[in-house]
């Protein structure tokens, strides 16, 4: 598109306006969500978490279905086909378990299905709440201020200060054992950084002049916090969720590993790897492969978040810009040495300064 | 003309008595005695006030029906935050704001509610005051949304209907503020402030962040718009000329008061009080002859802390005709012997015409 014709004396709309309307169609409704998932394609790293994501929660919804083809429900024992002669498990491939048994003679694979649904409703479930949580009580301290900032301030600081695994070790001996509670466990330590960092955003947004301009025309409190200030925080936000799920999958299942998770015969990634514990020298499978699966869900999540992060960064996208001006002239057949070639010096990327 | 008393008159009853008439003038806003602190706060845990801010002190303006006024003054002068207690955006200290006929000093939210509509703003950085992840046609829609006055197809053809009037294609409703150009941006301001049909528009300094070329058509829009829909401005800004370009009257700050107010030519043609003199023979000029034969009065020293401001007339310090009287009292503001009696002055020495004030300020010792 020209630059030249936009802002000549005097005709600032009107004398670029042919060559704006030419690209209208390529400028209109490019949003930033838009903008990062274009950005966020070109990432193999992160399109690869997504796949290894999407497959994982697949599987989960389709665990059903594995055991209308395997005919092995989760939490039937096989004595005699899932046992050898000794009593330990069976390995993979042997008399149709796929990935082997477990210590009672279950099929470890429709187990780990199992157990990734626990984790993965976990993982999601926990950071909503505290997305919705932390999102609500950072902004409301960071947009009154006062008071208000000071008591919800502290009590996020007090709820970082926690030693958490203790302190959830401590609930879930109280209250028992159950889903309901790991989720209210796991949920109450996630707002809590969620919230300080949505904080320290809403109190630098809040000075800015469209903030003033919002309460000029008569906005409320409300209005201004969730239309005006959070938009302005939905990647920050995004990010960290993207984070805190692994967090909170890895939380779920260590609580189930100690025994104040998920109770069995409901399988969890946590409770069968304690169960493996007792077998690891006779049954390798019995342990690797469930300590797969949740290594290969907190790392796609972690790689998935780490390039959304990249792509919401706009400085990341000079070297994109870089890439396709070069691509560009290659197209049109122009010298490589022209005016533009700077930009392929693009600046390395540093990761933001805050929301860390 | 007569030398009009100091004393006050009858009709006066003491409040009001420094607010500058404008007789026979419909007047839409009056400020009266306005004051506005800010605690200066220290301490970590324990926050106790150990100073204030004497951002606005004492000052008494009024706008007339469907005219501008302009508010000059350097940076710190209290400019903006007259022009936030105008609008209501922050608490006044004391003194009253009276909106066509109605008191609106520190009004609740609710009660300032139908207010809002009728006072908008327009802000100084067109960057700044476009919410950056919101599309053109939902952040002039805004009004529309918050005040209920019309919805869904009715609002985006309001919307378009702006656009078109403050000259941009109403085509780009769909876009982000990051797509348009700063005099672009500034148009969307204008078309936000223009949503509700206002009746005063604050302009707080709204084109000293653009170019020259674009300054010009923007002030010209506002020009036209006050025109025809009889809009009246308070215009806040630090270039002396495009106050006299776009304003029916001026009033001069300087740490928080008012110095000198008054129409546009006594004030531009004659000023009276040395801190006008001085601002006036400052501002650049675009005839090289005429910038070489005037007198260029250089102050000394910096503008003195708000927090403590100098007794009696605050320019005292810096002002090369200060005498005595000037830290001990403070010189009332208005009309002196031989101006019109609404070009006030807030002066114990006021300028004479013809009177050399660089000379003065040099026989001065530092």
């Amino acid at each position: 598109m020209s630059i030249t014709g936009i802002e000549v004396a005097g005709q600032e709309i009107a004398a670029g306006e042919g060559a704006l309307d030419a690209s209208a169609a390529k400028i209109q409704g490019r949003s930033q969500w838009q903008l990062t998932w274009r950005r966020l394609r070109r990432d193999k790293v992160a399109m690869a978490a997504l796949v290894v994501i999407l497959i994982m929660v697949v599987l989960a919804l389709a665990a059903p279905v594995f055991v209308s083809i395997t005919h092995h429900p989760p939490n039937i024992a096989y004595p005699n086909t899932g046992e050898d002669a000794a009593g330990n498990p069976v390995g993979p491939g042997t008399a149709g378990f796929w990935l082997g048994t477990d210590g009672t003679g279950r099929d470890l694979f429709i187990r780990i299905l199992y157990g990734a649904r626990i984790s993965l409703f976990v993982g999601f479930v926990t950071t909503a709440i505290g997305v919705v949580a932390g999102v609500t009580v950072g902004l409301m301290a960071g947009y009154f201020g006062g008071f208000i900032d000071t008591v919800l301030a502290r009590f996020t600081d007090a709820v970082l200060a926690f030693p958490y695994v203790v302190l959830a070790l401590a609930l879930a001996v109280v209250l028992g054992p159950s889903l309901i509670v790991i989720i209210g466990v796991i949920a109450f330590f996630s707002w809590a950084a969620i919230a300080r960092i949505v904080r320290g955003q809403t109190l630098s947004i809040k000075e800015k002049e469209y903030i003033e301009a919002a309460r000029s025309l008569g906005a409320g409190p409300f209005r201004i916090m969730f239309l005006d200030i959070l938009p302005n925080l939905l990647a920050p936000v995004l990010v960290l969720a993207t984070l805190y799920i692994p967090t909170a999958v890895v939380f779920e299942a260590t609580l189930s590993y100690l025994g104040l998770g998920i109770q069995p015969p409901t399988a969890s990634w946590g409770n069968i790897l304690a169960d493996a514990q007792n077998f690891y020298q006779v049954a390798w499978w019995y342990v690797i492969f469930p300590a797969a699966a949740l290594l290969i869900t907190t790392l796609a999540f972690n790689l998935f978040g780490d390039g959304i992060r990249d792509a919401m960064d706009p400085r990341t996208e000079r070297a994109f810009a870089a890439g396709r001006a070069r691509r560009r002239r290659g197209k049109r057949q122009v010298l490589a040495n022209d005016s533009q070639s700077h930009l392929s010096h693009a600046a390395p990327y540093v990761p933001p300064a805050e929301g860390s | 003309m007569s030398a009009i008393p100091a004393d006050t008159g009858p009709a006066s009853t003491g409040s009001a008595s420094t607010a500058p008439e404008t007789v026979g003038e419909d007047v839409l806003v009056r400020v009266e005695n306005l004051v506005k602190y800010f605690p200066v706060r220290a301490g970590g845990l324990i926050r106790r006030t150990v100073g204030q801010v004497h951002a606005v002190d004492d000052v008494s303006l009024s706008i007339p029906r469907g005219k501008t006024l302009g508010l000059v003054g350097e940076t710190g002068s209290g400019k903006s935050t007259l022009a936030r207690c105008v609008a209501g955006l922050i608490p006044v200290s004391s003194g009253r704001v009276i909106f066509d006929g109605r008191d609106i000093t520190n009004l609740s939210r609710g009660a300032m509610r139908p207010v809002r509509r009728e006072i908008q703003m327009i802000f100084q950085d067109p960057y700044s005051s476009l919410n950056p992840r919101r599309r053109i046609g939902a952040i002039i829609g805004d009004p529309f949304a918050i005040h209920k006055t019309a919805t869904g197809a009715e609002r985006k053809r309001a919307v378009q209907e702006l656009m078109e009037r403050v000259g941009l294609n109403p085509e780009h409703y769909n876009r982000f503020p990051a797509e348009f150009s700063g005099g672009q941006r500034q148009r969307i301001g204008v078309a936000r402030a223009l949503a509700l049909k206002p009746k005063l528009i604050i302009c707080d300094e709204p084109v000293s962040a653009l170019d020259v070329s674009i300054q010009a058509q923007v002030l010209n829009l506002l020009a036209d718009l006050q025109r025809d829909y009889g809009l009246s401005y308070l215009f806040i800004a630090h270039d002396l000329e495009v106050v006299r370009h776009v304003s029916n009257s001026v009033a001069v700050m300087y740490l928080g008061r008012i110095g000198e107010s008054g129409p546009i030519q006594p004030v531009y043609g004659s000023p009276r009080h040395p801190y006008t003199v001085a601002l006036l023979s400052a501002a650049p000029a675009a005839d090289p002859d005429a910038a070489a034969a005037r007198q260029r009065i250089i102050l000394t020293g910096d503008v003195p802390s708000p927090i403590d401001p100098p007794s009696g007339c605050r320019f005292h310090p810096r002002c090369p005709k200060a005498e005595a009287v000037c830290g001990q009292q403070e010189p009332q503001l208005e009309a002196r012997a031989g101006d019109a009696a609404t070009h006030l002055t807030a002066c114990h020495f006021p300028v004479q015409a013809g009177e050399n004030l660089a000379a003065a300020g040099r026989s001065e010792p530092a």
